[in-house]
């Protein structure tokens, strides 16, 4: 057995070795250790180094709260953890470890150089350093030269750079009591509520073991109640199970750690469990952390907490050192000396800060050998990598403190007295109340909406042995001394820092830990907010309740990204939804882009082309004969009722009421302040059934707005609404040749351009299939919608692509689409709009229904500003050297060379190459455009301004001669 | 995660299922023509932030697709009360404390 263990006793089973590697180096520990536990077991005390200044560290507590002994845990190179706590982490056989935060390695680091230059380093260097210089202009020196520069010199571990390929489960689950921490008090309010069978209780703690404390002792009480429960079949118990958030209602978030502790898990268990719990009431168990004492050279290795000191020699059989000074305000640091000594640690001293310590735990001190300073504190301590020596103080009564002998000793176990962990009240926005006779925040009343209840430790009321007399830093000969004493250890934060703050006139603590970073790394000041606040009392001159408390936020401890994604990641991140013809879109060698969930074919290549040569081919098979396109994504809503149309006459800006059965309107959607927000086509099916389509992205938008309007604003209308988007396939067949392409497949319907002229719609069949068929086109060109029920789109799909092939013809996609309808004129909506457009301004001031005494927008619309000269208006644009493709959304000027500051006259909205016109085509918004035709604007780029000429919006087929055809 | 009640569905739901859809008792004029400019930018644009309790309208959106009232407490999330559509909002002592 090592010498760094116990002869006998604790949790670890002594007879089964656990090998494990830690920076590389072979170590053994036993069964039941944590890294923690094994690497102290083995005499290594150095495990990391701090944030900033690149100090060696050692391990400081024994659980959660633990600041300094961060390491990254690799399985292999997607399951690399890193910023574990060592204190949390169960050994296994192969367990490999390293420590962060050193380069090159952590016996000899450079970093340690911040060390000398720490002056620079204060309180909000950050801040205070890095803002210039300014010839890399305002802003750019962080992103350029700091932020890199500190990024690969700070902190923390690495991520993971391959995918993880773990699977994280997720469970819901609800309860009537849900007890969080299973120490004495935890187990016993849990045994209370499930005494009743109907009452629902869950248990969950951290560690790997329930009992807490009680781990320390291994009492068979534990044993019984553990058993008691156990049986229960309205109890469940949840150990490794970190509760990490605490939401409204009663809402408890709990990480399971399923698969962590095991040498070789099996693929078919998932890693973690998130549980989402819904419990009427919430137990809080979380017992108390210690709180350091502030002196200067606190943060050496063998420098740690008194009462993990205490749990490492009773639950883990852990010798951590040879001889030991315990510094203490507080009479339970007595126990964890009891504990050395009985762990066969020679205790070199006791420096108690009080002038008379509790009388019998001195005279045990004494008789045990233990020699007890009075009045006393720490006030240096020397050694590298560890611990070698302390320095005393005697605290005159005056205040003064003189500096007396040294002790030599390679272990430190020290207490500030124990602070109430009301992390996860905090988080529930329970108020916290400060009792000026414990010196702590403590449970107060409830958030409204909540029922909790702190049992324990964590409820403030404890014994008095736990109680710390004195908050802050401790008494020192030199306050102005270059050693540093650390209040955060995890983000280097010292007393003098938060002095330095407060002189600064930094004075709400809500600043003070901004500025200092004090509470802000991944422990959220767990050991350090108390010592905080305490110094910044006496910075101010305040009172500790005065000055108020930071805010708890959840997490209580680091979570992975993988247990909130879950499931949702991969193919499963989003939904997806593909139309009826995706699979033979897919095929065709279709390239899909994606349109919200959608699934959309942007462009069809054939071997070897380009995505432009597609797009090209595309747009000529249209213009010349005939083209196929998908249309299946558009938003359909079908409104029925004797007061449809007075509904539509309402909301749309068009006017219905004279619409006749069997014809279609072209409808555009403003919202009340009068800006375009969808549009679409209008189908009169009947006198009360309207057959309407929105835009791809505005389905459920508008059929939302229509719902407001029914439902709230004139529930007197007979009008209802189904949303028929996923009901119906949608094909549009466009060009010169779709009527003889489209005929033959027709029955039922009469398709000479005279009996079915171009903004009808005719229901009838088509290849046998019953379909609702609008004349209509986005393209410019004569065409056809075919509506057919969404389970005949597969089969309808490969028919049509049949007739348009024979016909000479070509599917295209989105982009092909998106090029036919600028050369057009035809907006789309969200590209050429932007929330701030009216009607009038895109062109379409013809669509709005003169007559009409009201509608949804009007009154906008004729707002002072929205019928002012000089609004943006859409019109196009020509680049002069007639080759240029502008960029889509760059600015538009009068000038080539415009003065910095001075604004824009609009923007490029859409910007193509034209296969029709054999030029490249924009569309633009400009100020007071329609007004500037002929003109020649400018587009500033990077390269230079270039030129282009304004022009009308519609550069195919003005006349619109061929959608008539 | 909200639980909210529903008036309609008479059923307490998460959160996920519904949407806010912003303040309530705004009555659009009942003939927006003859209001000023700042009457319509008042129905428009203006609503009260307050800390405190407010009315607002709550969309049963992955439910039984009803607009509803709530009456929230924006301290504490806390939800007083829901109610229908059309229904005035429930008398309270403004400053109480649920
Ligand atoms: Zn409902």
């Amino acid at each position: 057995m090592s010498r760094f263990r116990t002869g006998a006793g604790g949790r670890i089973d002594r007879a089964r070795g656990i090998n494990f590697t830690f920076d590389g180096r072979l170590y053994t520990g036993l069964q039941g250790d944590t890294l923690a536990s094994a690497l102290l077991a083995n005499g290594v005390h150095l495990v990391g180094r701090s944030f900033k200044y690149h100090r060696p560290r050692g391990i400081l507590a024994s659980g959660a709260e633990e600041p300094n002994a961060l390491v990254t845990v690799m399985r292999d190179a997607g399951r690399t953890t890193p910023n574990l706590r060592a204190t949390q982490v169960e050994i296994y056989e192969g367990l490999a470890a390293k420590s962060q935060n050193r380069w090159p390695s952590l016996e000899f680091d450079l970093g340690a150089v911040n060390a000398l230059a720490s002056p620079l380093l204060a309180s909000g260097f950050y801040y205070k350093t890095f803002m210039g210089p300014r010839f890399l202009g305002s802003n750019k020196a962080w992103a350029k030269l700091y932020e890199p520069l500190i990024r690969r010199a700070a902190g923390l571990g690495r991520a993971p750079e391959a995918p993880d390929p773990d699977r994280y489960a997720r469970r819901y689950a609800h309860c009537e009591v849900l007890v969080v921490g299973a120490g004495e008090a935890g187990l016993r309010a849990a045994l209370d509520a499930s005494a009743d069978p109907h009452c629902r209780v869950i248990l969950c703690d951290e560690q790997a073991e329930m009992g807490g404390w009680q781990l320390n002792a291994g009492s068979d009480d534990l044993v019984e109640m553990l058993e008691t429960l156990g049986a229960r079949p309205n109890v469940r118990l949840l150990a490794r199970t970190q509760a990490f958030g605490v939401y409204a209602q009663g809402a408890v978030a709990l990480a399971q750690r399923l698969t962590d502790h095991l040498a070789a898990p099996s693929p078919e268990t998932p890693r973690e469990r998130l549980w989402q719990v819904r419990a009427g009431e919430i137990v809080l168990a979380t017992g108390a952390i210690e709180r350091p004492l502030v002196f200067p050279g606190n943060d050496r290795p063998g420098v740690m907490l008194a009462g993990a000191v205490e749990t490492f020699a009773n639950r883990y059989g852990i010798r951590p050192g040879e001889r030991a000074v315990v510094a203490t305000t507080c009479n339970s640091a007595y126990g964890a000396a009891f504990a050395l000594k009985q762990a066969g640690v020679d205790l070199a001293a006791i420096i108690d800060l009080r002038d008379k310590p509790d009388p019998a735990l001195a005279a045990n001190a004494l008789k045990a050998g233990i020699p007890v300073h009075t009045a006393s504190v720490i006030v240096g301590t020397e050694g590298h990598k560890r611990v070698r020596s302390v320095r005393l103080g005697k605290v005159e009564p005056c205040g003064i403190v003189k500096s007396t002998d040294s002790i030599a000793c390679d272990l430190v176990a020290m207490s500030g007295g124990w602070v109430p962990s009301v992390h996860l009240f905090s988080q529930s926005r329970g108020k916290l109340a400060w009792n000026g006779e414990t010196g702590v925040y403590s449970p107060g009343k409830d958030a409204p909406g909540q029922k909790t209840r702190s049992v324990g430790l964590c409820s403030g009321e404890f014994p008095a042995d736990m109680r710390g007399f004195h908050n802050g830093a401790l008494p020192t000969p030199d306050e102005k001394g270059a050693a540093k004493a650390f209040v955060d250890f995890q983000n280097d934060v010292t007393a003098r820092d938060i002095r330095l703050a407060a002189r600064e006139g930094f004075h709400s603590v809500e600043h003070v830990k901004r500025y200092t970073t004090t509470g802000m790394a991944t422990d959220q000041g767990k050991t350090s907010n108390m010592n905080a606040l305490g110094i910044l009392s006496g910075a101010l001159e305040k009172p500790v309740p005065d000055i108020g408390l930071t805010t708890f936020r959840q997490p209580y401890t680091p979570v992975t990204f993988g247990i909130f994604a879950g499931a949702n990641r991969a193919g499963l991140f989003d939904p997806v939804r593909k139309t009826p013809a995706h699979a033979g879109a897919d095929a065709l060698g279709g390239v899909f882009e994606d349109v919200g969930l959608w699934k959309r074919a942007h462009h069809f290549p054939r071997k070897g082309e380009t995505m432009h040569a597609a797009v090209n081919r595309e747009c000529r098979a249209v213009r010349e004969a005939v083209g196929l396109f998908d249309a299946s994504t558009l938003g359909k809503i079908e409104l029925v009722g004797p007061d449809a149309a007075e509904f539509l006459d309402r909301v749309y800006v068009n006017s219905f009421a004279k619409l006749g059965i069997g014809r279609c309107r072209y409808a555009v959607l403003t919202n009340e302040a009068g800006y375009v927000i969808d549009d679409g086509v209008v189908a009169r099916l009947a006198q009360d059934r309207f057959h309407i389509t929105t835009t791809t992205g505005g389905a459920g938008r508008v059929f939302a707005m229509f719902e407001d309007y029914l439902q709230a604003e004139w529930p007197e209308l007979r009008a209802w609404q189904t949303s028929i988007t996923e009901q119906f396939a949608t094909f549009a067949i466009q060009g010169p040749k779709a009527r003889e392409v489209l005929a033959p497949l027709v029955e039922g319907i009469a398709m000479e351009n005279e009996a079915f002229p171009h903004m009808a719609m005719r229901e009838g069949r088509v290849a046998g299939i019953p379909a609702r068929v609008f004349r209509m086109s986005f393209t410019g060109e004569a065409g056809y919608e075919v509506n057919v029920p969404a389970g005949e789109g597969a089969r309808l799909w490969p028919v049509l692509l049949d007739a348009v092939d024979k016909a000479g013809g070509a599917v295209y996609g989105t982009e092909a689409m998106h090029v036919l309808r600028a050369e057009k004129g035809y907006i789309i909506v969200g590209q050429e709009t932007d929330g701030t457009m009216t009607p009038d301004d895109v062109g379409l001031g013809w669509a709005i229904g003169k007559g009409k005494r009201d509608f949804v927008g009007k009154r906008g619309m004729m707002r002072t500003d929205l019928i002012a000269p000089g609004r943006k208006q859409l019109v196009g644009l020509e680049t002069l050297d007639d080759k240029t493709v502008l960029e889509e959304g760059a600015q538009i000027t009068d000038t080539p060379t415009p003065a910095p500051g001075s604004a824009a006259l609009g923007h490029v909205t859409s910007s193509y190459w034209s296969e029709a016109l054999h030029r490249p085509i924009a569309l633009a918004v400009v100020a007071g455009g329609r007004g500037r035709m002929g003109e020649t604007l400018h587009v500033p780029m990077p390269g230079g301004a270039i030129p282009v000429r304004v022009v009308s919006p519609v550069f195919h087929d003005p006349e619109g001669a061929r959608l008539h055809a | 995660m909200l639980l909210i009640l529903c008036p309609y569905c008479q059923s307490r739901r998460a959160e996920l299922e519904f949407r806010n859809v912003g303040a309530a008792h705004i009555s659009r004029p009942s003939d927006p023509q003859t209001t000023t400019d700042a009457q319509w930018g008042e129905f428009l644009y203006q609503r009260d932030n307050p800390k405190g309790r407010i009315a607002e309208r709550w969309l049963h959106i992955h439910g039984c697709g009803r607009y509803f009232n709530a009456i929230r407490d924006t301290i504490s999330d806390v939800f007083v009360t829901t109610y229908k559509s059309g229904e005035p909002p429930p008398a309270m002592p403004s400053e109480a404390k649920p």
